[in-house]
Parts: C-alpha cells; structure tokens; sequence
C-alpha cells in the first residue's frame, strides 16, 4: 500500500515537471503579450497561483501532485480553498486518499461538490487541516488537535500507528509550509 | 519507507511550478484600475496633499514611518529605538542617551503598535507613542517636530507586546508584558515557572502638559501571555482590556502546550480602582533599575535618569479592580468598540470571533456571576459576558478597527482577507482578499471614540509576487480599501517599511499646520552652541578637542584647523545658523567610526572623531544645501602625537 501510494504521487510529480497540466499560465502569459492586463490579473488571484518553481511544494502542491489524491483535490477546489492552503501557516493537513472518499455512503462526494453545499464541503475539508507542522512521530504527544473546523479531532496511538480522529496515516510528506499526512479515512466531524 | 519519501519530495521539488488548479477565487474584486476608478479614488496630484497620515510602526526596523493616504506615499522614517546614521540619532552625543537601558545601550528594537494621544476619546494629535518589544520600553514622539522625545524603560517586564496603547484622555500610556518573568529577576530553574513567574501590567502617567511619562504603578499578574490590549472607551472608560495566552503556564514548545486549554482569558483591569488605591497609599513601593531618556528641544540634547524604584500592586489587595473573561483559543487582537460597549477578542486558533459586552460584564460582576478563580482573580461565566459570535468562515483571526458607522473589520491572516461585519447582529457584511497573509490593519482613528472611516489599510506579512522582485528579502505588501460604501473596494497596493505591526492614522488637518519648520537659533540653548559665527573657536582640554562651528550656505566656520593630534578625541559641535525651512547641513569626517550629522536649522548635533593617522583630513557637508554645496568642505591638520603645533582654526585666511 505504502510503496503503491508514493510510487502514485511520485509519478504524478514527474508527469507534472513534463507536462506542467493543462494550465492557464501558458495561456495568460500570450495574453499579456496582446496587451489585455485587465483579463489576464482576474486569471490569477492569491497565493495559490503564484509561479515559483524554486521554493518547495506547498501541502496545496502536493495533493495536486499525487494521483491519489485527484478526489480531495477536486473537493479544495470546489470549495476555493487553495490560497488558505499555501498560507504561511504552517499547516497539516491529513489528506484522505481517493478510496476515503470512495468509502463513504454513495453519492456524498458528488452532493458535497455541489455549489450549493460549498460551505458545508468547507467545513468538512477543514477539518482536516490544523494549524500545526508535527511529525507522525512527534504527534503521539498529543491528545486531541484542534483543526481549523473550529472543532477538535482526537489523537490515538495503536502501536507504532497513529489515528486522527479515527483516520490512519500511512504517509507522510512535509511541504515548504507544513506537512501532509496521507490518511486512509474522510475525518467527519462528530456532531 | 524514508528514502522513498524523500525521494518523493525530490520529485515533487522538480514539478513545482504546477499550480495547474482553478483560477476564479475572488477573482471579481481586482478589475483594471481604471475600470473601478480606483486610480482616482488614490491619485493625489503632483503639488497636491494626502487626505490623511498613517503612521506604521517599522517593526524590526525599530523605527516609525509616516505616510500619506491613500496615496501610500511614505514622508519619513523617525528614528525611535533604532540607530539612524541618516540623520546621526544614536550616534550624535547629544541623541545617544535616548538609547540607554538597564542593560547599556541598545541600539535596537522591535517597534510594535503606535498610538496617538487622545483627549475626551478622540485624536488630538499631541504625540505618538510606541513600544519597544524587545528590551521593554515606551517611546513618546511629538507631532509637531517628528522627533522622539522620550524613551522610558519598563522593568519587570519582557516581550512588551500588549503596547502601547493609551487610555481616552492620555491619563496612562499602557504596557503589558508578553513573556512573565521571575519578578524581581533571580536564578532559579525554567521548569519551576508555574506559579512562580510574574506578568506585569504598566500603567504609565503621561503628564497633560508636557508628555513626560512616568510608571504610576505596575499591576502584578498570574503568569500568563499578555498579548494585546486595548483601553476601554465612553461608557467602559476607566477600564482596560488585555488578552492573554498560555494561561497553561507553559514553558517550553508553546505551539503545544499553550493550546491545551479550549479558553483563555480577556483580562478586565479597572484602572481607576487601582489608581484611587494607589493614590491612597496603597501598592509595594520595589527596588528597580531602569532608564528614563529625555529630549530637551531647547538644548537639542538628551539626558538619561536611572529610576530605582517602582510601585507595584498585587492584584488581590484591589477587590473588584481584575476579572477574567474567559475567551476561546488563544486569543491575540483585543479591541474595543467606538462605544465602548463591545470588546472583541480574536482567537487565532478559531475561526470565530468572541465578543464581550461591557454592560453585560458589570452585571455578572454585580450578580457575582463567577466560574472560579485564577490565583484570585474571580473568571466570570463565559455565558455571562458574552454578547455574540461572529461566525466568519475565515481563518485566523487577528485584529479589529471600526469604522465609526456600526460596523467593524476584522483580518484573518490564514485565509487572507479583511471581514466586514456589523456590531450587535454578528453579521457578515462583505470579505476581500488580501495579498497576503494579514496581520493589523488600520482605519484612521479606528480605535478611538471617533473613527474616520473612509480607508482601512491592510498591512500584509507576506509579500510573494506584488511587486516587481528583489531577492529573497522584500518589504511587506499593505492594500488599501475604500469603505465608504457597503462593500469594501481595494484601491491601491504599496510597499511599506520594515514590518508595519500596527499604524494610527488621522486627518491630515489634525497634524499639518502644527508641523515645525525650524528651531529658532535665539531659543538654541545647547551648552555648545555658537549663536554667531564670531564665536566659532577650538578649544583642548587634555586630549579632547572641541571645535565649536557654525555653518551657513556654503560653509563651514572655521574650516581649516590645525594642531590636533593623533590620539586625541575630537569634538564637532555644530550649529546650523539657517533659518530657512528645509536647509539642514550635513557633516561627515573621514575615517569616522560613528554615522554623519544632519543639522536642522538653528540645531546643534555633536559627534567625535578619533584619528590615527598623521595627514591632512577633509571633511564635508553631506546634504546638497545649495548651488555651492559641492564647495562646502574643510580641512583638519592631524600631526603626530607628540607635536607641539598649536591650536589654530580659520576660515577664508591664507
């Protein structure tokens, strides 16, 4: 599963440096050549879009990065939550694989990216984020986290494994502004 | 399993330049700035004046910068806690004692959250002051000169963060303490803080006619974080409001240990009890050591006091003088509203924000409304005092200002953005992004009786892509926002200087016709003064050589000198004889181990110079006075340290 996981995220990184997506970059920079400055500004707002391929990959950067993670991508777009995630922070975020979401009752994930549900998807997806950057290790000296949901997620230790809020992480990848923990499970709060 | 993740993060360094994701985001808000009309909104034409001043703190510049809005057009640095080799302050004998502390001289600090004086709750324009962060100090800058007059060090304290904030008649300039400290300082174990470390509370007098400021009492608190503060106003006069953290007592990593309990507190201080019990004899007059530094504008010259003593107050001999109001989530921004009814207490952690009512204080106060005690302290029921929660949806809530109209702002520095939201119903009004990463923000007058609400300024930690790029190292982004209307509208985006903390604005009218245009040379009481430029002479005293001079455009007088001699210590004391708005004189001397002088007319600066080497030695007017200033110079004969040339100084001889 481990090896499966960051051999995923792996490639996808490799296939990004080739092909760079399907971006708007390219596309705007054209635009700026044909004079249009007042189009081309509202094409990126924030941090989140800002071009810099020196520093190290934000938490954002690294789900985008990785195959496994197309869902909750997906999910952080929908709800424009991406200049949050590449704020100073720092930030952890325990990112579901695409199977966490695939494990929740049919037609959830498809209901939440609905527009008329992004505050809800907000809500969800933030509370998957703490305002925090500690190791796995590091993590089994505490007892609860208190996420950005405004609500807390409980730490349990099985073990040498570790549990948020009854999701595991069986990955861990630290980002110029935090870290994400892959975890296996959608962290829904309890009420 | 390490190696394939490092090798991960190789990978995913390679393939950064990504952002490949959506592309909307508030996208709306940031049109051409002719399609909004925004460039009109902040054009100020050529010739023409700013509407208002903002005053940003410099941060680790330890300095205080004065623009204009909103053009965001910056008209000075004043040297506060920081050497300044542009004008010489810190360097100049006269200006190095406004640097003295109890631990020498410190020519550095962290300067955080200006405030300017106010009478009956409102600007009135007198000063401004300032604190040090680093080495606790409280700095007092007049409003008609620019120019620090005054620097006192507040002992007992470390981390003067909840500062320097003033209540609304300039009765106190308050200072609160970030880190607690073992009070009086000893050598004794970090592990045994608990209990045993101190915050101290300040309140300084500020005497009414000249500003000079004194400690009236230090209030002794539990051993908390004391973050921010702010006074309370109209109807909550006589009170003031600090936040705090770590109410855990923690110390050591706490980013942990600090977050452990769900609520903090707002720390309810009735200042006006304290000061009747302190005015009736009451409070432990202790044994200190700390600095008082004072600028004398007529002598142009600073002298430092070492104070050696401090009355401090325990806060349990005051009855009803401190109460805890809890607070969520380590709350750092502690505002009070125009009013004076509402006290707003931002919990970093939390994407809420808590509001107390002042009335609703005094009652549970009265009704004895308590959920226990802190060492003492009675903590008021959270449900008691409460008057609403603004459910933003940002994240990271820092400071509030007001703009006089009911509503209130509030920055999120998670989520980048100001939130526009209104007083009594808690609701969200309008929200606009900021680029990036938000910390205070500033609206003119927003935290008095009487806001002038037509801009709020932004001051942004993260800088990123605004401007063109210079390196690593760049100067913070501030945005400003037209909020006249109901939705906020960014108008215009500037570079600001250092790292602006806080800033206090007001109307330009309130400052400019005050602002002196010279010192006049017949009031120049300087001991070193030469008033004519026949008086100009050198004179030894053992090694030292004091070399009284005057300058005028093109001059200096005298400008040759002969007969110093290497080892000797010598004295430029100089008086600039314009009396002309906007002439200095600047000097500077080879070889000078220190900065340059820049004079303003009818001022006298002095500063030394040692020299080793036998020669012959130019010095210069470093200012572009006039059409001749490039023949504004002079030279110094320095013979060997056992030459019997006499003194001898002249101008225009052969």
């Amino acid at each position: 599963m481990k090896n499966n996981l960051n051999k995923g995220i792996l490639c996808a990184a490799v296939a990004i440096s080739i092909a760079s997506c399907g971006n708007p970059n390219s596309e705007t920079v054209e635009q700026d050549a044909t004079s249009n400055t007042t189009e081309v500004k509202t094409e990126k707002q924030g941090q989140a879009f800002i071009k810099d391929d020196e520093s190290q990959p934000t938490v954002l950067d690294i789900a985008i990065g990785s195959p496994d993670h197309s869902t909750l991508v997906a999910a952080v777009q929908a709800a424009q939550l991406e200049n949050a995630l590449v704020n100073a922070g720092p930030l952890m975020v325990f990112a579901p694989i695409n199977a966490a979401f695939e494990a929740l009752p049919a037609g959830t994930v498809e209901n939440l990216l609905k527009p008329e549900n992004k505050e809800q998807l907000a809500q969800i997806l933030k509370h998957h984020v703490t305002a925090g950057n500690y190791s796995k290790d590091f993590l089994k000296k505490f007892k609860k986290l208190g996420q950005a949901s405004d609500l807390s997620v409980k730490v349990e230790v099985v073990g040498d494994e570790v549990f948020i809020g009854g999701a595991k992480i069986i990955a861990s990848v630290e980002a110029g502004n935090g870290i994400v923990h892959v975890v296996d499970k959608v962290i829904l709060p309890e009420n | 399993m390490k190696k394939l993740i490092n090798s991960l993060i190789v990978l995913a360094l390679v393939g950064t330049a990504i952002s490949c994701s959506n592309s909307e985001s508030g996208g709306k808000s940031n049109k051409g700035a002719l399609a909004s009309s925004a460039a009109e909104k902040v054009y100020v034409a050529p010739g023409e004046h700013d509407e208002f001043y903002a005053f940003m703190s410099g941060g680790y510049s330890g300095n205080l910068t004065v623009y204009g809005l909103p053009s965001g057009r910056m008209f000075k640095e004043i040297p506060v806690f920081s050497q300044f080799p542009t004008s010489g302050y810190g360097y100049s004998e006269e200006t190095k004692p406004m640097l003295n502390t109890s631990f020498g001289f410190v020519p550095w600090d962290d300067a955080h959250h200006p405030d300017i004086s106010q009478t009956n709750g409102e600007l009135d324009g007198r000063w401004i002051f300032i604190n040090g962060n680093n080495t606790p100090r409280i700095a007092r800058i007049s409003l008609t000169t620019f120019e620090t007059e005054e620097i006192i060090e507040v002992p007992n304290s470390a981390g003067n963060h909840s500062s320097s904030f003033i209540t609304e008649n300039t009765e106190y300039v308050v200072a609160g303490t970030r880190f607690s400290v073992p009070i009086p300082q000893k050598d004794m174990p970090i592990k045994d803080y608990k209990s045993n470390f101190k915050g101290s509370l300040s309140f300084i007098s500020v005497d009414p006619e000249h500003g000079h400021m004194d400690i009236k009492f230090q209030l002794m608190m539990p051993g908390f974080n004391y973050d921010l503060s702010h006074p309370g106003r109209d109807k909550s006069h006589g009170w003031f409001f600090f936040t705090t953290y770590n109410t855990e007592e923690a110390n050591s990593l706490l980013e942990v240990n600090a977050s452990q309990n769900d609520k903090d507190f707002i720390a309810a201080v009735n200042w006006k009890k304290i000061e009747e019990y302190v005015n009736n004899g009451g409070g432990t007059m202790m044994p200190a050591n700390y600095a008082h530094n004072v600028y004398d504008e007529s002598t142009h010259t600073a002298t430092t006091t070492m104070k050696k003593e401090v009355l401090t107050v325990d806060p349990l001999k005051v009855p009803g003088a401190v109460y805890f109001l809890p607070t969520p989530k380590s709350p750092h921004g502690c505002d009070v509203d125009p009013s004076g009814q509402y006290i707003i207490g931002n919990g970093k952690l939390s994407a809420d924000l808590t509001v107390h009512s002042f009335d609703k204080m005094i009652a549970a106060i009265e009704a004895e409304k308590f959920d226990g005690e802190a060492y003492g302290i009675p903590i008021l029921k959270f449900e008691d005092v409460l008057a609403g929660t603004v459910k933003s949806g940002g994240l990271g809530p820092l400071h509030t200002e007001f703009d006089g109209k009911g509503n209130a702002y509030t920055t999120f520095f998670i989520s980048s953005e100001v939130v526009k939201w209104k007083l009594g119903t808690w609701e969200v009004i309008d929200r606009k992004p900021t680029y990036y990463s938000v910390g205070h923000l500033m609206i003119p007058g927003g935290n008095s009786r009487k806001p002038f609400g037509k801009y709020v300024v932004a001051m942004n930690k993260i800088t990123k892509d605004r401007y063109l790029p210079v390196g690593p190292e760049m100067e913070h982004s501030a945005q400003i926002y037209d909020i006249s209307g109901e939705k906020m509208e960014l108008i215009y985006d500037f570079p600001t200087h250092g790292e602006p903390h806080y800033a206090a604005g007001c109307p330009a009218e309130l400052l400019k016709n005050n602002a002196k245009k010279i010192y006049r040379l017949d009031e120049n009481k300087h001991p070193y003064a030469i008033t004519s430029p026949d008086q100009a002479k050198v004179e030894r005293k053992g090694n030292e050589v004091h070399i009284y001079m005057s300058t005028i455009r093109s001059h200096f007088t005298p400008d040759n000198i002969e007969g110093v001699k290497v080892g000797d210590k010598v004295y430029f004391h100089i008086t600039n004889h314009e009396q002309d708005f906007d002439v200095p004189h600047g000097f500077s001397m080879i070889g000078q181990n220190s900065s340059e002088l820049l004079i303003m007319p009818g001022q006298t600066k002095t500063n030394t110079w040692e020299p080793k080497k036998v020669g012959v030695w130019p010095f210069y007017c470093t200012d572009f006075c006039s059409a001749l200033h490039q023949e504004m110079q002079g030279y110094i004969r320095v013979s060997p340290a056992d030459s019997d040339i006499e003194l001898s100084w002249s101008l225009g001889e052969d």
